[in-house]
């Protein structure tokens, strides 16, 4: 494990190789991507088009959606579980979370209300999961 | 959404469905469209809605409604399409018995105890997770050691951490799913140790789970010894062999608080074994027919408890089914019997259901032994189809048109999965 990772970094020349496991299906393809200064030069491993799409944008630009739960008073439960309505930087995952559980909301609240516009400058949303009613 | 409670139980149901999670619901809807008027779901949550209110996390509904949903989302669309058709559900309650003539005991919040006579039932338990009594860890028995999915209910619905520092035995989703929840509420998660030598949740689970937050997974590890007088102190981990025996010389201690395990579900049978259904040794659900009758006339099963599932999708679509068929039942339409029998052949463990009929359509789900791709999938001589791979983890489903069966009048049908050579023909 801790040998693969070492021996990546500056393998030859100002070749750089990543490595990803496809998500695309069941049979997890090993991805490898080869970039030279800063450009991607040849996606390996794939064994259709979709891994080789998927390599590049982890590659690039990896994002996720986000899933997570706020605090609520006044409901069923002490939880709101929310999610981002797009994928968001993967970088910014955590901060996105820490940011939502500082909130607290007052219940009721419905499906798809949002509870933080644009969340962290994302431009994307994060949104109720569920109606959680007064009660 | 929290169900709405109805005012006053009937003493009499066409059909009862015990359970209110998505197999309940979906059977709810099945049984009022083939025309059963009075449809009963009995939960024993304050809400219906099952597993699926704390599964917060989006990978649902992609077949059933077309979209990715989360958990909470797919439940609440499940939950609106029963109450619009008129279904009362009650929460809080427990069916403590099924009698052979149908008459259900159940003990609720709102009503206290009640005798229900119903037309036809449906058991949509569900399942439940094995814990560590199942693989038996030794070790003492202090408070921390919980399965993933109670721990999964406490974060996302009670707002509560299991504790600081976590380790986690068994490399299902659920587990997976698990370990980044935890580290996202900010409790460490020293790694998912996996007996077998192949991880068994879906790859993207790994990547986005796992890898996106350095958690290790130790493949061929497992849980050996469980210390901590109060509260979980310590647990040791050691590797194991191709016989899965812990290699002792090899073992470690990890500090930690918690231990979750995913170990895998069974179905929830306890009405079941009162009923004297026949149950497949396979499976350990019920034996049902094409119409998800059990050995039992008048009662039916779907969902968990019939089979472990891996999407939500396909538990909805083969409870709509069962509720379709008690529907039936009750109304007193009667189906034609089964007349072919499907019987698992190379690399097929079970099909779901094991019986059909040659007059029309069917979906069967299996599952197999061990991966294989390319393949193809044999039904007998009469047809066959090519499939790129089979994986354990992943259900596979055929649709058996009557045309394939043309020709064949009942009997037995051998269902296998064999290798394929790569560029030969199907
Ligand atoms: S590259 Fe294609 S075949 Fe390989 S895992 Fe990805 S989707 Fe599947």
């Amino acid at each position: 494990m801790s040998d693969e990772r070492h021996d990546v970094a500056g393998a030859e020349d100002d070749a750089h190789v990543s490595h990803y496991l496809c998500i695309g299906c069941p049979l997890g393809c090993r991805l490898e991507v080869e970039e030279e200064d800063g450009e991607i030069v040849e996606v390996r491993g794939q064994s259709c088009k979709k891994g080789e799409a998927f390599a590049r944008q982890e590659h690039t630009d990896p994002r996720r959606v986000v899933t997570t739960t706020v605090a609520i008073e006044g409901s069923l439960w002490p939880r709101l579980p929310v999610k981002t309505e797009g994928d968001v930087p993967k970088d910014s995952v955590i901060d996105v979370c820490n940011l939502l559980h500082e909130l607290r909301l007052e219940a009721p609240v419905t499906m798809g209300q949002v509870i933080a516009a644009d969340v962290l400058g994302t431009g994307v949303d994060v949104v109720a999961s569920r109606d959680l009613p007064r009660r | 959404m929290i169900t709405p409670k109805p005012a006053q139980l009937q003493p009499r149901y066409d059909v009862v469905v015990v359970g209110g999670g998505p197999a309940g619901l979906a059977a709810a809807v099945g049984a009022r469209e083939s025309g059963a008027e009075r449809v009963l779901v009995i939960d024993r949550e304050p809400e219906a809605g099952g597993i699926l209110q704390q599964c917060i996390h989006p990978g649902f509904g992609l077949h059933h409604f077309g979209e990715e949903l989360t958990g909470p989302e797919y439940a609440q669309r499940a939950i609106e399409q029963t109450l619009e058709r008129d279904v009362d559900v009650l929460s809080s309650a427990y069916v403590l018995d099924v009698a052979s003539d149908r008459r259900l005991k159940v003990t609720s919040r709102d009503h206290g105890v009640a005798f229900l006579d119903a037309g036809a039932v449906v058991l949509a338990m569900g399942a439940r997770e094995r814990t560590r009594g199942a693989i038996r860890i030794p070790g003492e028995r202090p408070a921390g050691v919980m399965t993933a999915g109670f721990a999964q209910k406490l974060v996302n619905l009670g707002g509560m951490l299991p504790g600081r520092r976590a380790v986690i035995l068994g490399s299902g989703d659920i587990g997976l799913i698990m370990a980044r929840r935890l580290v996202l509420e900010g409790v460490e998660v020293e790694g998912v140790y996996e007996l077998m030598p192949h991880a068994n949740g879906l790859n993207r689970n790994l990547v986005q789970c796992l890898h996106d937050y350095d958690i290790p997974l130790h493949l061929s590890t497992t849980v050996v010894h469980i210390d901590g007088r109060e509260r979980v102190e310590k647990v040791t981990v050691a590797p194991v062999d191709e016989a899965y025996r812990p290699n002792m010389a090899k073992a470690r201690d990890i500090a930690c608080d918690t231990l979750l395990v995913s170990i895998g579900l069974i179905p929830d049978n306890e009405l079941a074994h009162r009923l004297g259904l026949r149950l497949d040794p396979v499976t350990t659900g019920p034996v049902v027919t094409s119409t998800m009758e059990t050995t039992r006339d008048g009662v039916f099963a779907c969902g968990n408890v019939v089979h472990i599932h891996d999407l939500v999708d396909y538990v909805s679509q083969e409870s709509e089914l069962a509720g379709r068929g008690a529907g039936a039942y009750a109304t007193g339409t009667p189906t034609p019997p089964d007349n072919v029998r499907l019987t698992p052949g190379e690399n097929v463990r079970y099909c779901v259901p094991p019986t059909i009929t040659t007059d029309r359509e069917h979906t069967v789900y299996m599952r197999v032994t061990k991966p294989m791709a390319p393949c193809t999938l044999h039904l007998g001589d009469v047809y066959k189809r090519p499939l790129r791979y089979v994986f354990p983890g992943e259900m596979v489903t055929l649709k058996v048109r009557p045309r394939f069966l043309e020709g064949f009048h009942g009997g037995s049908l051998p269902v296998s999965i064999v290798p394929r050579e790569e560029g030969g023909s199907a």
